[in-house]
């Protein structure tokens, strides 16, 4: 067995069944191999979109996404995938062609040093200088990505390692010493938060993308009921707990729902779960939560107390300290004041209800993401880009189910949303994908329409046009007065003939009520379709100025109650 | 010594690339590294890496637990209050004159140093000790005109078992 039926060997024994990739000269050995491999390799337009699409996979299926690329260009354009991934703690497996060993060093036709240039943003990276350590390597890749706080991994593998001949298929030869990652939870800090929460007479919860990836939200759910604690998330939180439950106030930060910003410092104790506080979650940290005790769940010792002083942290897997916290609190009944206190919150929630009902045309956003709302069933996947589009769809859109909802959240990559959906469809082809996007983002990844038409992915891409970088121009207008520097996007292209240049069917939207017609015909007919939605570029998202407190938002927060 | 100075030994796996992910780690986070010392330790395949960082107590706990967070990274312990700190220096120092020369080799004397190469102009001295007694050698004789200095940073053991 030559190096590079390693690599699929290997991939085949982790359960791998599809990878993302794009052919180039260093990659050559390895993709002659995969010609008579049983192997399901999808062609993207752009590596970029390789790495996305193992994020979406990863994401949306929990599995270790994978994803190819040649030397040197090839292993650049993964960059921003790769760093999407870590920024968020996706499992992804990036596999780079490198130039035959002899060379390195030489500045040899596309060559990179691609493990140094992605050191700060994978977990960890091998380079086999021998076909015999292949296994192994792909193996501690999967192990390390997938376990512990998840993240990208990268092998490196030079041509001639591809093409050598393996003296035995032996998977065990690379230990990790140090790699040691804690599940279980000191059972002293989880009596401990039994404590605080029996103390507590304002208790919050929030979650994060953590308790998604530890599969804790049934624990999730059991806590919040059992404590009747509202829960918010954070932006990659979304899912981590029924949105249209009663105790659901939805998402903290920015861009957060009123109900969630306006009441978190009122709480008496946060229940911070699988969450790293960042700062487009918490606004200014000195006016974050500043009288309400923090316990912190989190599998990544490093974020305890990164961020936010917190009063009691538990390092471990959420689902293992969530069950252990759950067993403690058998038989706890929560006292008349955090019922009082949850039921007042409950009204506050109905009241501050963010408008989404508008006839206007052009059409507002709120109303495309209702309507969206509408079409689809709990089991849909969203996957948004990055900009006004992303947060009309994280604050508007309510998420049922884990793994539902995906975005670029750390690093907040235009150009993620429709790559990631491609990943995501492969790797529930069940469910609906839909993808959001602005008109901006989509046009960094429009070659993928390619992608999605010649493996026929029935995903479909909505492309919300304001004609502007919309994210961008609202800042100019609201904190810059006005001066809208390079924001206007003109009047090109023309979507509906982008995409059907492709052979994807599209369709331009402009009244209320088409959305949601398209879509349900769309996912009806089970086939690629680009929605072209034109929406009132004027309309702005309330947010928290940068350096604002978390209840300091700005803009007008319009209410559903004041619609008559 | 002021108390935001830290000693950190850590047990990290003798493989290319790790020195640059450990440095690349304090310089992403915003740390400054004072010195950095690596070498075989008494484990085959595994090096001694011995870091000086000045941090405030958030600051050292935050770049410890990034640096346990490493794959390559095995152990670490800050040894700061515990540890022997030795650093090797050689200074090579102008003579200006015979009376200099006898001066300087006193002053060798004194600190334990040896004369490793004489030349007519110039005498190189090799001293070890901690930072102080470098630093107060090199200022003894720097009147007298230094050519060169190379430190290799500090390298620290706990003391006791
Ligand atoms: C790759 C990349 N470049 C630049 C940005 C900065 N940025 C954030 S939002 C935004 C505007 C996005 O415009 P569009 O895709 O049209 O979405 P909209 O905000 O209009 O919904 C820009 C330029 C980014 N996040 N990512
Ligand atoms: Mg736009």
């Amino acid at each position: 067995m030559r190096g590079g039926e390693a690599i699929i060997e290997s991939l085949k024994n982790m359960g791998v069944k599809t990878i993302f990739g794009y052919p180039g000269g260093q990659t050559i050995p390895f993709y002659d191999m995969l010609y008579d491999a049983d192997m399901d390799h999808i062609l993207v337009r752009h590596e970029q979109a390789a790495a996305h699409a193992a994020d979406g996979y990863a994401r949306a299926s929990g599995r270790v996404g994978v994803c190819l690329a040649t030397s040197g260009p090839g292993a650049t354009n993964l960059v921003t995938g790769i760093g999407t991934a870590y920024m968020d703690s996706s499992p992804i497996v990036a596999i780079t062609g490198q130039v035959p060993t002899h060379l390195i060093g030489n500045d040899a036709f596309q060559e990179a040093d691609i493990i140094g240039i992605t050191m700060p943003i994978t977990k960890h990276s091998y380079q086999p200088k021998d076909p015999d350590l292949i296994p192994s390597m792909i193996k501690s890749s999967f192990e390390i990505a997938s376990t512990g706080r998840p993240g990208p991994v990268l092998i490196d593998v030079p041509k001639e390692v591809q093409e050598g001949e393996l003296t035995e298929f032996r998977d065990d030869l690379i230990q990790t010493p140090g790699y040691n990652p804690t599940v279980k939870g000191n059972i002293k800090q989880i009596k401990k938060a039994f404590d605080l929460i029996k103390e507590s007479k304002r208790p919050m919860i929030l979650a994060g993308a953590g308790v998604i990836i530890a599969n804790a939200c049934c624990e999730l759910k059991k806590l919040a009921e059992t404590i009747n604690a509202p829960v918010m998330t954070s932006l990659l939180g979304k899912g981590a707990f029924d949105e249209t439950d009663d105790l659901a106030l939805g998402m903290l930060g920015m861009h957060g729902r009123k109900v969630s910003n306006d009441y978190i410092n009122e709480s008496d104790l946060l229940i911070a779960i699988g969450i790293r506080f960042s700062d487009r979650t918490t606004g200014r940290l000195d006016s974050f939560a500043p009288d309400t005790k923090i316990i912190h769940i989190d599998i990544d010792p490093a974020e305890i107390g990164k961020n936010v002083d917190v009063d009691l942290p538990i390092v471990g897997d959420a689902r293992n300290i969530l069950e252990s916290l759950n067993k403690v609190l058998d038989g706890y009944a929560p006292s008349n004041d955090v019922n009082d206190w949850t039921n007042m919150i409950k009204v506050k929630k109905q009241e501050l209800l963010p408008r989404v009902s508008y006839d206007d045309v052009p059409l507002k956003p709120q109303t495309v993401i209702k309507e969206i709302a509408e079409a689809l069933t709990p089991e849909a996947i969203l996957t948004t880009d990055v900009g006004q589009n992303q947060m009309w769809a994280a604050h508007f859109f309510d998420t049922q189910k884990p793994r539902k909802f995906i975005s670029s959240g750390g690093l907040g990559t235009m150009g993620f949303g429709f790559p990631a959906a491609i990943g995501a469809k492969v790797a529930c082809p069940e469910d609906p994908v839909v993808s959001i996007n602005g008109d901006g983002g989509f046009l960094m990844v429009c070659q993928e329409l390619a992608t999605v038409r010649e493996y026929d992915l029935p995903v479909i891409a909505v492309v919300l046009e304001n004609r502007t970088l919309g994210m961008v121009y609202q800042w100019q207008s609201l904190l810059y007065n006005n001066r809208h520097s390079q924001t206007l996007l003109g009047n090109s292209p023309d979507f509906v003939k982008l995409a059907e240049s492709f052979g994807v069917n599209a369709v331009r939207i402009t009244e209320p009520g088409e959305t949601k017609e398209a879509l349900s015909s769309a996912i009806k007919d089970n086939e690629p379709i680009l929605l072209n939605v034109v929406i009132d570029s004027e309309e702005a998202l309330p947010m928290l100025p940068p350096g604002a407190g978390i209840n300091e938002m700005i803009g007008e927060y319009k209410l559903e109650k004041d619609v008559i | 010594m002021d108390s935001d100075y830290h000693v950190i030994s850590t047990l990290v796996e003798d493989k290319p690339g790790v020195l640059q992910k450990v440095a690349g780690m304090f310089n992403r986070r915003g740390f400054n590294i004072d010195s950095i010392t690596v070498g075989s330790s008494e484990v085959e395949g595994q090096s001694r890496m011995v870091i000086s960082v000045h941090a405030d107590k958030k600051g050292l706990e935050q770049v410890t637990k990034q640096l346990n967070k490493l794959v390559d990274v095995i152990k670490i312990k800050d040894i700061t209050k515990t540890a022997v700190k030795r650093e090797l220096c050689l200074v090579k120092v102008n003579i200006p004159n015979a009376k200099a020369r006898a001066e300087i080799m006193q002053y060798s004397n004194i600190f334990r140093a040896h004369i490793l190469d004489v030349t007519e102009q110039t005498l190189m001295i090799e001293l070890t000790g901690d930072k102080k007694k470098i630093n107060a050698f090199i200022s003894l004789v720097e009147s007298y005109g230094i050519k060169r200095i190379a430190r290799t940073g500090l390298t620290a053991m706990s003391r006791g078992v």
